[in-house]
């Protein structure tokens, strides 16, 4: 059964087109790393898929059911589907708990202590239990992602969206993120993410997909495109990766 | 030529005035409570997307914030009975005159607050599943709130002085004991430096309450107090 499918999705911002029809489609337990230059419309694509930017044309389906554009429809979509984001968006009013039982309390109508129970138990997987009174003004960026990402598994998302997750972050603060998302690899998740990180992707993702113009430009395995890409551009884009390494 | 301070007149008629202080402080209590809710309301119907809601609201708000708020006084109380026939007390003609009129100034504030937050919050709440109602009330106005305070602060204590205005029609106001007071006590001076010195201890108070307010919401970090 096919999680996710995308077909012929397409957005513009005013003339520009960022997507020219993308089709896609993802199993479970799959992870797609999604690679491309800067402008390439790998973010605009992943914020498409739960409707944060919504497609001019194209469908997007879930469990092969197409997905309405109603606020009602949306906002359970929504819940299915995680998303972390490059600036960690925390709600800073809120303590790291707070964070994590929100959705809970609000959308799942958790009763309090169940909701505070949950939240505790995805804090403690990204590691960070003892921070759960802390507000985000005193969290570190990598503490700050990983509470972002405890809040989205604490919705049990079946599908999960990193757009850049580690960009934002001085580089001694990228490791701590990337080892929660790889354990979330290890449990078999469903994932999508888009990074500049291409060791990681080699490593972690089952497919990889390189962006360019608003269409997919080459897919593979991780070792067909990024140890023996066929394109040009793919060879360009990571000859320009790969400039300053070691 | 030298005057000679006399407040005993001004304190034998001490009731009068500090009836005239409570007449004062519940048409400015009620004009903000009325206030503030329709002036969030109006920022919300101004912020919507459908023009059907948004313009009606723009047009409310330019109009109240255009015109005297004198004007708007004695439209209330004495032309609006003329059109549809409805009486109203002096003290109910200046409470829908001062709701409406720092609605339109609250709902600016408002607007200005809700749109400073960031849209990755937005994106955020609504990435949880929140509706566009979950995520303002439990996301975006709690943040707002906060930075507004100052702004609401200011509006309140303009609020309070304008209410003075209800003196015209003849609502025993403060202002209006004042002038009583002086005109049977002939001690006009003395009678509204004292007024003055109220004005100055009830506002003084509220701002100071109002910065403690900010200090204690400064903890969680996000404030405009650092």
């Amino acid at each position: 059964m096919t999680l996710l499918r995308v077909v012929g999705l397409t957005k513009k911002f005013g003339p520009h087109a960022v997507l020219r029809g993308i089709d896609l489609d993802v199993q479970p337990g799959e992870r797609l790393a999604i690679l491309g230059a800067s402008g390439s419309g790998k973010s605009t694509l992943l914020r498409c898929l739960n409707f944060m930017e919504m497609p001019d044309s194209g469908t997007v389906m879930l469990d092969d059911k197409v997905v309405g554009r109603r606020e009602s429809e949306l906002v359970r979509v929504r819940q299915r589907i995680g998303m972390v984001f490059q600036q960690f968006n925390l709600f800073p009013h809120m303590t790291a708990i707070g964070n994590v039982m929100e959705g809970l309390r609000t959308v799942r109508r958790f009763p309090k202590a169940e909701a505070r129970a949950r939240a505790g138990k995805e804090l403690a997987r990204v590691g960070l239990a003892d921070k759960a009174e802390t507000y985000p003004a005193h969290l570190s960026g990598g503490q700050k992602q990983r509470v972002a990402i405890a809040r989205a598994l604490a919705m049990d998302p079946e599908l999960l969206l990193f757009d850049e997750p580690t960009s934002a972050l001085d580089p001694e603060l990228v490791g701590e993120v990337l080892n929660v998302i790889r354990a979330l690899a290890e449990e078999g998740r469903t994932m999508l993410l888009v990074t500049h990180e291409l060791g990681f992707a080699y490593h972690v993702a089952t497919r990889v997909i390189f962006l360019a113009d608003g269409t997919i430009h080459e897919q593979g395995t991780p070792d067909e495109v990024l140890k023996h890409p066929t394109k040009e551009r793919t060879r360009a884009f990571l000859a320009r990766h790969k400039e300053f390494s070691l | 030529m030298s005057y000679r301070w006399d407040f005993t007149p001004v304190v034998t008629n001490a009731p009068l005035l500090a009836e005239g202080l409570v007449n004062t402080l519940k048409v400015t209590g009620v004009s903000l409570a009325c206030g503030l809710v329709l002036g969030l309301a109006l920022a919300l119907m101004r912020l919507s997307r459908h023009r059907l809601a948004s313009w009606p609201a723009g047009f409310v708000i330019e109009v109240f914030r255009t015109t005297p708020p004198l004007v708007q006084l004695f439209w209330f109380f004495f032309a609006l009975p003329l059109i549809v026939g409805v009486e109203m007390t002096p003290f109910l003609a200046a409470c829908v005159t001062f709701s409406i009129q720092s609605a339109a100034f609250f709902a600016e504030v408002f607007r200005a607050g809700i749109q400073s937050i960031e849209r990755g919050q937005w994106d955020a709440a609504r990435a949880i599943g929140m509706t566009h109602g979950q995520a303002l009330q439990r996301i975006i106005l709690p943040q707002a709130v906060k930075r507004m305070i100052p702004a609401f602060m200011e509006r309140a204590i303009e609020l309070m002085k304008t209410t003075t205005l209800v003196a015209t029609i003849a609502y025993a106001d403060l202002l209006f004991a004042a002038n009583e007071v002086s005109q049977k006590s002939f001690r006009p001076l003395e009678t509204y430096t004292v007024v003055a010195l109220i004005y100055f201890f009830v506002i003084f108070l509220a701002s100071q309450f109002a910065r403690l307010l900010e200090l204690r919401l400064a903890r969680s970090g996000e404030s405009t107090v650092h």
